[in-house]
């Protein structure tokens, strides 16, 4: 038992790190770092420097692209992104639906997708959720109806994430009525500029221009934009979750919000002092990164365990109910570090960067942070996960 | 990176598992917890036979010379017993110190013998008003002529009435919170002087406050230099911290699981209770706390032998802050789930409440540790 990186571990931190020095835009670090919004662009000139340099896809497959880093290399190279000020890898394209089109996909489909994906020159979306269908997924009514070689697609998707910039969408629609539930979907890539779409935002409480709620109308997709086999869609869509569940705990970011919830403690004044020397608060930033400090050595038992091939317990689970915890806490308290000045909110004021000292945007992170424990399956649902594993 | 035990500490976990199971059963337990001794030398002896007792015995005196991690797997394993000997006082922490003087022939014999079974040694350290500050000693030590004089008074020194020797910690200079001037003596537990009040702790296990009215020792009793031990104790202690982790999380699992499977069979309203999800998310609550602990128990074992005393220190810190916390946590609602039966001396659920309490207050609790984590970390920023 031992909790050191080997050599070659450490050596290769050292070759993200200068990677990280020497390619990461200083306008975009300082915008991760502050704590502020990302544009389209930010994330994908980053996606663009990353496969320049090879490393497009971390968590694919050599012959697909893709490094074939093992999950401790993935790990490293996590953290050090977040701490460097890296903008998060778009997940959609790389993380949800290319291992979904290397495991099930037609050649066809791999070569039209994937090399777009890994250059940064498409971005996907997710077509899961409905009104009537949030936790309950396979209650979905999308319906996709066979005519000739095209699908015809009517229904509704919600909490769509950034489908404004989105140039395709995987897509789970109904393509049996009469069928259980689980077995009547299908798993459909579709183009975004198709006759038919309408995607509009959800204003939310943060002013932010997160999600869309997206309308089908009689949209035509091509057959052969089918992802395996019709009706076995949700076999897909689990083999999906399972993979957005890579680095589900954020230990990388929450160790950069930390330290930034540091720097803003210690630039902050409460009656002269430092708010870092006021013992209460102290206290609360302490027990925070006691938390993380936990949850970073659970994360390296779960990859540990993964690297000998053990069955998944309830681990999983366990990381995304930690992680958001851990990280809605960090924001709670930048906005309590912020003290008068967390309230004064406007949106253009607070890009324009009028607030003073390290304040700046901690509402508004706050105020975003509380999806965190709602999206990718409720806490909640991730409880009844647990009790499920343990035999309740 | 690697969470694995090696097969030879998979061997000694098994191994005292089969010996606890077919020696220390609960009716045993409990029928110990009741009687005037409160423990069992023949279950010593026994562990003793395994060579369990000789784990942190270097191997120039007879023992296997283990670390750490030998006794994370150790106390992980005797954690759901609920031992009432002395495994972490005697065999865990004296063994810890006595080790630091194995070249004084006094440590030497006794580190053998206590490796055999022969005999038991316990930390008499802490003091009342320290609140388990770990620089407070009040004791007083002064040496006149060749022979010290020793004041003061030690409190809830565990298994002491039970020791055969007692290494005492005292002031030979300093103020009562200085690091510097603690000095330790052994002394038999018949010293003329030594006065010990007995009591049974919340967790059936014995403890005493120890009087030392003018002990009087020859300077040779005295280990180490003068007026230089307190590091050696820190270190025996945080050995000990690291190895209360390890059995908090073994008496915690058994609880989830013996909770869990009260859930399934428990009827009321005309099913099982554990389909209730109110009391799923509970259990749900209680295995993350346990997780988390387990891996904070790897941390402290990795962690408790540093030699960079402040990031040693903020390591155990945090271990104990969230080791603690989840035994408050997964103790009250073991006793909550389990209803009425929770609060019955009956049901093993109560035994293991009372250990985790008791774990939970011993050598620090979870505030202590995370103001110290708090100033260390503010001190020297990560």
């Amino acid at each position: 038992m031992n909790l050191e990186f080997t050599a070659e571990e450490q050596a290769f931190r050292e070759e993200v790190r200068t990677f990280l020095r020497e390619r990461l835009p200083e306008d975009v670090k300082a915008r991760v770092l502050g704590g502020r919004e990302l544009g389209r662009e930010d994330y994908l000139v980053w996606q663009r420097r990353l496969y320049e340099r090879g490393w497009g896809a971390i968590n694919w497959p050599i012959e697909f692209g893709g490094t074939g880093w093992n999950a401790v290399q993935q790990l490293i190279f996590d953290e050090e992104s977040a701490a460097a000020g890296a903008p998060r890898l778009i997940p959609f394209g790389l993380k949800m639906v290319a291992p979904v089109l290397i495991a099930f996909g037609s050649p066809a489909q791999q070569q039209r997708h994937l090399p777009a994906i890994l250059s940064g020159e498409a971005w996907w979306c997710q077509g899961y959720s409905e009104p009537g269908a949030g936790s309950d997924l396979a209650s979905l009514r999308t319906r996709a109806v066979r005519d000739g070689d095209c699908y015809v697609v009517n229904g509704q998707k919600t909490w769509n994430t950034l489908g404004q910039f989105a140039d395709w969408m995987f897509c789970l629609v109904r393509t049996d009525p009469q069928a259980k539930q689980q077995s009547g979907i299908s798993f459909l890539l579709i183009d975004m500029k198709s006759p038919g779409i309408t995607v509009r935002p959800i204003a939310l409480l943060d002013g932010a221009r997160e999600v869309n709620d997206i309308w089908f109308e009689n949209v035509r997709v091509p057959a052969g934009n089918l992802i395996g086999e019709e009706n076995r869609g949700w076999t897909y869509a689990k083999f999906l979750l399972g993979h957005e569940r890579s680095n589900i705990a954020g230990i990388g970011a929450a160790k950069r919000e930390l330290a930034r919830l540091k720097r803003t403690a210690a630039e902050e004044r409460r009656r002269g002092r430092p708010l870092l020397d006021d013992p209460l608060f102290a206290a609360r930033i302490a027990r925070v990164e006691i938390d993380l400090i936990a949850l970073e050595i659970t994360n390296l038992r779960v990859l540990s365990a993964e690297g000998a091939a053990r069955a998944p317990g309830p681990e999983a689970s366990i990381l995304k109910i930690k992680g958001t915890e851990i990280a809605q806490a960090i924001s709670e308290l930048l906005v309590q570090a912020a003290g008068e000045y967390a309230l004064p909110f406007r949106r253009e004021s607070m890009e324009a960067g009028w607030q003073p000292g390290g304040a700046q945007a901690a509402m508004s992170g706050y105020l975003n942070q509380r999806k965190l424990s709602i999206f990718g399956g409720t806490n909640e649902i991730q409880k009844n996960i647990i009790a499920k594993m343990v035999g309740l | 990176m690697d969470f694995e035990f090696s097969d030879e500490q998979r061997q000694l976990r098994d191994t005292v598992q089969g010996f606890l199971a077919k020696e220390y059963p609960f009716d045993r337990l409990r029928a110990l917890k009741h009687s005037e001794a409160g423990w069992d030398r023949a279950v010593w002896r026994g562990l003793a036979e395994l060579g369990v007792l000789a784990l942190g015995v270097p191997a120039s005196l007879g023992g296997l010379g283990y670390g750490p991690t030998e006794t994370l797997a150790l106390m992980d394993a005797c954690g759901p017993s609920l031992l009432l000997e002395p495994l972490l006082s005697s065999a865990v922490i004296a063994t810890a110190l006595l080790r630091e003087y194995e070249t004084s022939a006094a440590a030497a014999e006794l580190l053998r013998a206590m490796g055999e079974g022969e005999r038991i040694a316990t930390v008499a350290h802490f003091e009342a008003g320290a609140h388990f500050d770990t620089h407070w000693v009040d004791s007083r030590a002064s040496l006149r002529g060749e022979t010290y004089h020793l004041e003061g008074r030690k409190a809830v020194v565990l298994h002491a009435g039970i020791a055969d020797v007692l290494l005492v910690s005292a002031r030979t200079a300093g103020g009562t919170a200085d690091a510097a001037g603690i000095s330790l003596f052994w002394m038999p537990r018949e010293t003329p002087g030594l006065e010990l009040v007995e009591y049974f702790n919340v967790d059936g296990q014995r403890a005493a406050d120890v009087h030392l009215h003018d002990v009087r020792l020859p300077s040779s009793q005295r280990l180490g230099p003068e007026g230089a031990a307190f590091d050696a104790i820190e270190r025996a202690f945080d050995v000990g911290l690291a190895a209360l982790c390890a059995e908090a999380v073994g008496i915690m699992q058994a609880l989830t699981d013996s909770t869990v499977e009260y859930l399934r069979t428990r009827q009321q309203f005309g099913q099982p209770i554990g389909r209730f999800q109110a009391l799923q998310h509970r259990v749900a609550d209680m295995v993350m706390h346990l997780e988390q602990a387990r891996s904070m128990s790897y941390f402290a074992a990795l962690r408790c032998t540093l030699a960079d005393v402040q990031a040693r220190r903020r390591a155990l810190s945090a271990a104990k802050v969230v080791v603690g916390d989840a035994a408050r946590f997964v103790g009250q609602q073991a006793v909550q789930l389990h209803g009425g039966m929770g609060m019955t001396d009956e049901l093993k659920v109560s035994h293991c409440f009372k250990r985790l309490t008791a774990i939970g207050i011993m050598f620090g609790d979870s505030d202590a540790h995370v103001q110290r984590f708090a100033e260390i970390t503010r001190a020297q920023p990560s």
